[in-house]
């Protein structure tokens, strides 16, 4: 095994705060010790800094780094802590495992970046186990910037339990850059009153293949969900969006909204799937595919853009 | 007298059936002019001809505006000569907010400060702290997205702006309104083609034109052209078409 030495550290920190900046992270917040904070590189964890009522535990493995995560009991975390996953190589391969738990009563807001600017051949896989206790809220905002190659396999695999009164809010965004291979697999059991709002936006180019599973199980009285996907995709892009929720429970409320916009010679398939087993549930669901509105585009051409700028636009907003 | 617009024989089949007649048309420069006319006459084909949407190609005829002929221009390079369109039914844009959309206009009049985009909303009766950051989308209702659309109207400066039934949608204490706001785009050195079904609106126009199944039946004062439509207009069903132009 090579040594690590600290200037080969410091070089990779560099490196890593870089490409975080590149995927739209603010680098400064790495530094700021008043800020909770986990910085990852490969296997190598390269900053850990947790604040009153965080718990941040690390183990470097072969392949990765497995991390647990806590927001203890009451506490309501005032600024957001933010984590920095990526791979600066050309090549690898990066595995984190996550146990995050929000106790009883806590409130935290995370904000990921994950970065892999120069992925020709690397794949970077993400199990999670998440648990969102009574009455506790987690909001998750995960950025990927994944450079202009398109040689990257992206694995996230999510497990989220969120227990009576709990809230989870969900936004993962890939919309910079080429996407490669990514397959988002996330399911959700909701108990009582709890809400989860599960948003995805990705925008695909060239040859890049994007795959979103997800699902919801509403299980717990009065429990409310929403999954929106807003898919852009172009050239020979393939995307396949599959959305599930179940009502289970009285009075539980679910939505699946997926909407995917195709240029060129793209490809898509959406399948929204509604299950109910209780007469007091409801779920509901939409999905359109379709080229971008043909009205949409003239307005904006009417107003002097250019046919390509008006497109631009309009995909832009759709997954801003 | 000047014309900023003016239409000769415009014919236009859509579908093989013949949805504009020869449409001759002359539209000064600064005129507020009303085409009123009843559903199904055109007047919509005729806004998205004048605007060179696809599907709105014409067969014959010319379009003239500020001396040149614009037959081969696309809409983007009509929109830079200075013709916009406002929709009766405007587009939604999910994620795009108030703000960047009303500046997108003004890109070709070398920008827009905030300050200007605050007074646009104003001008439609809109507070801007409500609704700079708000998405020109599903959430809004269907008066407030006309108003706004009306505000990029104010916003692009055109030369000539046409505007599709600005007033359906609105209630009819914001007429008043309209009408100010149509007065206010003149002042500001644009032309107005307005399609109406409103009298308040024609009567607070330069001039008028009555549509009649694809042709324009007689232009004039727009009181009288109003007053004939009402009372001495033969009702559809009852005619032989196609009318006699007058």
């Amino acid at each position: 095994m090579t040594p690590i030495t600290l200037n080969a550290l410091s070089r990779e920190t560099e490196d890593i705060t870089a490409a975080y900046t590149a995927a739209g992270g603010d680098s400064a917040v790495l530094h700021n010790h008043g800020l909770a904070s986990l910085v990852v590189s490969g296997n190598k964890v390269l900053s850990a800094n947790g604040t009153e009522g965080i718990v941040i535990e690390k183990k470097e493995t072969e392949h990765g780094v497995d991390i647990k995560l806590i927001i203890k009991k009451g506490y309501k975390i005032p600024l957001p802590v933010h984590l920095c996953f990526g791979l600066v190589h050309k090549d690898g391969l990066q595995e984190i495992k996550m146990d995050f738990v929000a106790e009883e009563d806590s409130a935290v807001e995370l904000i990921a970046h994950c970065t892999f600017p120069n992925a020709e051949k690397v794949i970077h896989k993400m199990e999670a186990e998440m648990l969102i206790g009574k009455n506790a809220s987690l909001k998750y905002t995960e950025t990927h910037f994944h450079g202009p190659y398109g040689g990257i396999q992206v694995l996230p695999k999510a497990h989220v339990t969120i227990e009576e009164g709990g809230r989870y809010y969900t936004n993962f965004s890939l919309i910079s850059g080429r996407v490669g291979y990514l397959e988002f697999d996330y399911s959700v059991d909701a108990g009582k009153d709890s809400i989860c709002e599960m948003v995805t936006k990705v925008y695909g180019k060239a040859d890049d293949i994007i795959k979103i599973f997800e699902r919801v199980s509403l299980n717990g009285e009065n429990a409310r969900s929403v999954i929106k996907s807003r898919l852009a995709i172009t050239d020979n892009a393939e995307s396949i969006f599959r959305g599930i929720t179940e009502g289970h429970a009285p009075r539980a409320r679910g939505h699946v909204d997926c909407m995917e916009v195709l240029q060129g010679n793209a490809k898509a398939e959406a399948v929204p799937i509604v299950r109910v087993d209780n007469p007091l549930a409801k779920v509901t669901h939409e999905a359109a595919i379709g080229c971008v509105d043909k009205k949409e585009v003239e307005t904006l051409m009417a107003r002097g853009l250019e046919e390509d700028d008006a497109i631009d636009i309009i995909v832009k907003g759709m997954l801003a | 007298m000047s014309y900023i617009l003016s239409l000769k024989n415009l014919i236009l089949s859509r579908d093989g059936k013949k949805i504009l007649r020869g449409v001759n048309l002359e539209i000064g420069d600064r005129e507020i002019h009303s085409i009123i006319g009843a559903n199904g006459a055109g007047k919509s084909t005729l806004a998205y001809t004048l605007m060179g949407l696809q599907g709105y190609e014409y067969e014959e005829g010319s379009i003239i505006f500020d001396g040149e002929d614009v037959a081969v221009l696309s809409i983007t390079e009509r929109a830079k000569k200075g013709i916009t369109l406002a929709w009766q039914e405007p587009a939604r844009f999910e994620g795009l907010k108030v703000r960047d959309y009303l500046a997108i206009g003004a890109k070709g009049n070398g920008g827009i400060t905030e300050e200007e985009i605050k007074e646009a909303l104003r001008k439609v009766d809109l507070k801007p702290e409500k609704y700079l950051d708000r998405e020109v989308g599903e959430a809004l209702s269907g008066g407030e997205r006309k108003r706004i659309e009306l505000a990029s109207i104010i916003t692009m400066k055109p030369k000539l702006a046409i505007l599709d039934e600005p007033d359906s949608g609105i209630d009819v204490v914001s007429l008043k309104e309209i009408v100010s706001l149509i007065r206010a785009l003149k002042e500001n050195g644009s032309s107005v083609l307005v399609i109406t079904h409103r009298e308040e609106i024609a009567a607070a126009s330069d001039k008028a034109s009555l549509m009649c199944e694809g042709a324009i039946l007689r232009s004039g004062d727009p009181l009288e052209i109003s007053e004939f439509f009402k009372n001495r207009c033969i009702p559809c069903d009852n005619r032989v078409s196609p009318p006699q132009v007058i």
